[in-house]
């Protein structure tokens, strides 16, 4: 099961390699990992995403909590969470194709942020089923390349869900 | 300890400059401050300035012939003391040198310290002469590493090593500091507080949790106490003992736990495990209630995972919440410092005879006695330690190498005291006990410390007998000389039809190397002989090196073979006979 794991550690260098190589030594699966400043500049946030069963995940936490310069970590399984993946993705778009995949990106609420005299690069960005849906819709037109952030995440404050 | 030779110059110490401090004079006033007074280490280019204000520094300084031997030493220190042990080593090798102590210590949760010099701050990352990634390379080793990059962070990061290293779960912790950040001097006037926000010392156990091992304890026909190094580390052998008593419960340790609790008490089933006794093992695999304490589900204790204990309900007292669940399922939970809980927990159990239970135990202790061919003419190594034990009346502190060696002192030696045995038991580092015994020596200088070695292990860090010698260090060696590497031949010789591969190096004559070295060398090849040389060699006030000639092939029994049920014991027809 995916499991979003968010830590709080203390802004220092050493720390990512810390936590990487932890997760590296201890055979964890690593399914994106997202390090970002905070509104505290001496605390940094990343976002995990682990996939394992209960006991691995169990282990993780208590692993991760056990880092000196982590300060808190936090599993949002089971919670109402907003988790979001932002994509870069440049397409083939001829000019013959061109409206077609406008139309997509519309639908997928995307954006073109660079247009080439063959290609479109577009930014796209939503929860990760959106992304994968994203690129199997462009896949026909074929795709020359992806950059993804991987997924950040945090807990919502309404109990159900109202994303859009 | 060893006079050291001074310069006709005196003190290099520089022109004053107001009220800056240099941080190599901070790094030695904080060390000072911390209660440092022993320090290991060697030096090296880029910890001059260091080494510089240690010249005059009232700390005694034991330098080993090698960075490896100099983390042991300040591993088996902190072992035999209690304290933090201190190591210091240059950057590059010297660092790189730190990597084997420093897992060894990490493994057993030992409270050590390694200062490391680095290269110049503007140099790191361009491959300057002797740099190495040191806390890259010690990360996965070490309980916390950290690189000081600004000379005011000094003694607050010093501070803060000697604080993560020795609290909570101990463990090993690295600085690494520049030579220019030694050399740099800032104002040191106000205060030096901590600032370590994602570090957490749970010490009390949950209260609820606590009431619920002793529900379990009070309910219990089977029970075990399974008792680890954690207990010695949490300085609750007196605790341990008050609470066996009260409830009257089996002791079975682990190999980091022997001491912990008195062996030569009736409640004593000894070490359980790989090599363990058939009677802690056969408790183990019956009992309705295992209460662990600062054990951590070994694979070396518990055998094949599924099969162990399988009728126990499972009581695991840990500091560490990662131990809790790592390997076994434990039903009770108890996070927190064991000298606390142990103490709570005694006061809400209650004492049950449990007849039956007892006396199903001694008869496997009747049974399957730790044993051996006692009327064998051979020099049984089993029974040099048995006469080691008699000898020193059980009080000496014991170090030994990895292997046939180490266990043999495990079973055949009864330990009675918290840090009398001192072991490599987690990594399981061959080349440990000659540098343990130093460090055990110089934090106990009045205690027999005796080096139980196998040869191979000894050959591994022999040249630290040197580092005894100088420092009229009167460590004892005693080398169960089979000339194999004996625990790996006693594999191939049950595993792999006795191609014994590569497992035989010609030695050399030990106590001609002792004697070349400045200390007192003695062989030993009769078994008449054992008595006398244990004797002549007690009486030694230089380091002292006894070459037992013991028997080539024995093995140790019993054994629980990899991937087999901790009752499934091969070996125990042996003891039965011997018994």
């Amino acid at each position: 099961m995916k499991h979003i794991i968010s830590a709080l550690v203390e802004n220092k260098p050493g720390v990512l390699a810390h936590v990487a190589g932890m997760f590296a030594a201890r055979a964890y699966n690593i399914d994106s990992l997202v390090v970002g400043r905070t509104e505290d500049p001496k605390l940094s946030r990343m976002t995990i995403v682990v996939i394992g069963d209960d006991k691995v995940l169990e282990q993780v936490r208590k692993q991760l909590a056990k880092i000196v310069p982590v300060v808190k970590v936090q599993d949002f399984v089971g919670q109402p969470v907003v988790a979001r993946d932002l994509m870069l993705i440049t397409v083939s778009a001829p000019p013959d194709k061109r409206p077609e995949i406008l139309s997509l990106i519309e639908m997928f609420r995307a954006k073109v942020v660079d247009i080439g005299a063959k290609q479109l690069m577009v930014e796209v960005s939503g929860p990760e089923t959106k992304i994968e849906a994203f690129i199997e819709a462009c896949k026909p037109y074929g795709i020359k390349s992806v950059a993804r952030t991987g997924t950040i995440a945090m807990p919502r404050q309404a109990k159900t869900d109202t994303s859009p | 300890m060893s006079s050291k030779p001074r310069s006709s110059a005196g003190s290099a110490a520089s022109a004053d400059k107001s009220s800056l401090k240099a941080g190599a004079q901070i790094i030695v006033d904080t060390l000072i401050e911390l209660g440092v007074d022993t320090m290991f280490g060697y030096p090296g280019g880029v910890v001059l300035p260091f080494f510089d204000r240690l010249y005059d520094a009232p700390i005694e300084f034991i330098i080993p012939r090698h960075e490896q031997g100099g983390c042991h030493m300040a591993d088996a220190y902190a072992r035999a003391s209690g304290k933090v042990g201190v190591v210091v080593a240059t950057s590059g090798p010297g660092a790189c040198n730190l990597t084997t102590g420093l897992a060894t210590a990490m493994m057993d949760s030992v409270p050590v310290v390694a200062l490391t010099g680095q290269v110049r701050t503007e140099l790191i990352g361009n491959d300057a002469f002797q740099e190495a990634d040191t806390t890259g390379i010690t990360r996965p080793v070490t309980k916390y590493n950290c690189i000081v990059k600004d000379v005011k962070d000094l003694a607050r990061i010093i501070r803060e090593a000697f604080y993560i290293a020795s609290t909570s779960r101990p463990g090993p912790v690295l600085v690494d500091i520049p030579v220019d950040i030694q050399v740099a001097r800032c104002d040191t006037a106000g205060t030096v507080e901590m600032d370590l926000p994602g570090y957490r010392v749970r010490t009390k156990g949950h209260s609820k949790q606590i009431s619920a091992a002793a529900a379990a304890i009070n309910k219990s026909e089977q029970p075990v106490l399974y008792v680890g190094g954690g207990v010695i580390l949490a300085n609750a052998s007196e605790e341990l003992r008050a609470l066996a008593e009260k409830a009257h419960l089996p002791v079975t340790m682990t190999l980091l736990g022997l001491g912990s609790y008195d062996q030569n008490r009736p409640e004593s089933l000894d070490m359980l495990g790989m090599h363990g006794s058939a009677y802690a093992n056969y408790a183990v695999q019956e009992c309705d209630l295992l209460i662990a304490v600062g054990a951590r589900f070994d694979d070396r204790v518990t055998g094949r995972i599924k099969g162990f204990a399988p009728n126990a309900k499972i009581v695991h007292i840990d500091i560490d919440p990662t131990s809790i669940s790592k390997n076994v399922n434990v039903d009770i939970p108890v996070v927190g410092d064991a000298k606390y809980i142990l103490a709570e927990l005694a006061k809400e159990v209650e004492y049950r005879e449990r007849e039956k239970w007892f006396k199903k135990i001694a008869e496997w202790k009747k049974k399957f006695p730790f044993s051996y061919n006692r009327s064998a003419s051979t020099v049984k190594p089993q029974y040099v330690v048995e006469e080691l034990c008699r000898q020193t009346r059980g009080s000496a502190i014991i170090t030994t190498g990895v292997g046939q060696n180490q266990m043999w002192a495990a079973q055949f030696f009864r330990f009675s005291m918290p840090r009398q045995l001192i072991s490599s038991g987690g990594l399981g580092t061959m080349g440990y006990g000659l540098p343990a015994a130093i460090g055990a020596q110089v934090a106990r200088p009045d205690a027999t410390v005796i080096d139980i070695d196998g040869d191979h292990s000894f050959n591994m860090t022999m040249t630290e007998l040197s580092t005894a010698v100088e420092n009229k260090l009167p460590i004892k060696v005693c080398i169960l000389n089979n000339g194999y590497m004996g625990m790996v031949r006693q594999w191939q010789e049950l595993f792999y039809n006795k191609r014994y591969s590569k497992t035989y190096l010609s030695n050399p004559d030990y106590a001609t190397v002792a004697e070349a070295l400045g200390a007192v060398g003695i062989t030993v090849d009769k078994k008449t002989d054992v008595p006398g040389a244990i004797k002549k060699m007690l009486g030694q006030k230089r380091p002292c090196v006894v070459d037992f000639r013991v028997e080539r092939e024995e093995n140790v029994w019993p054994m629980v073979a990899a991937g087999k049920n901790l009752n499934e014991m091969d070996g125990l027809d042996i003891l039965e006979s011997m018994a």
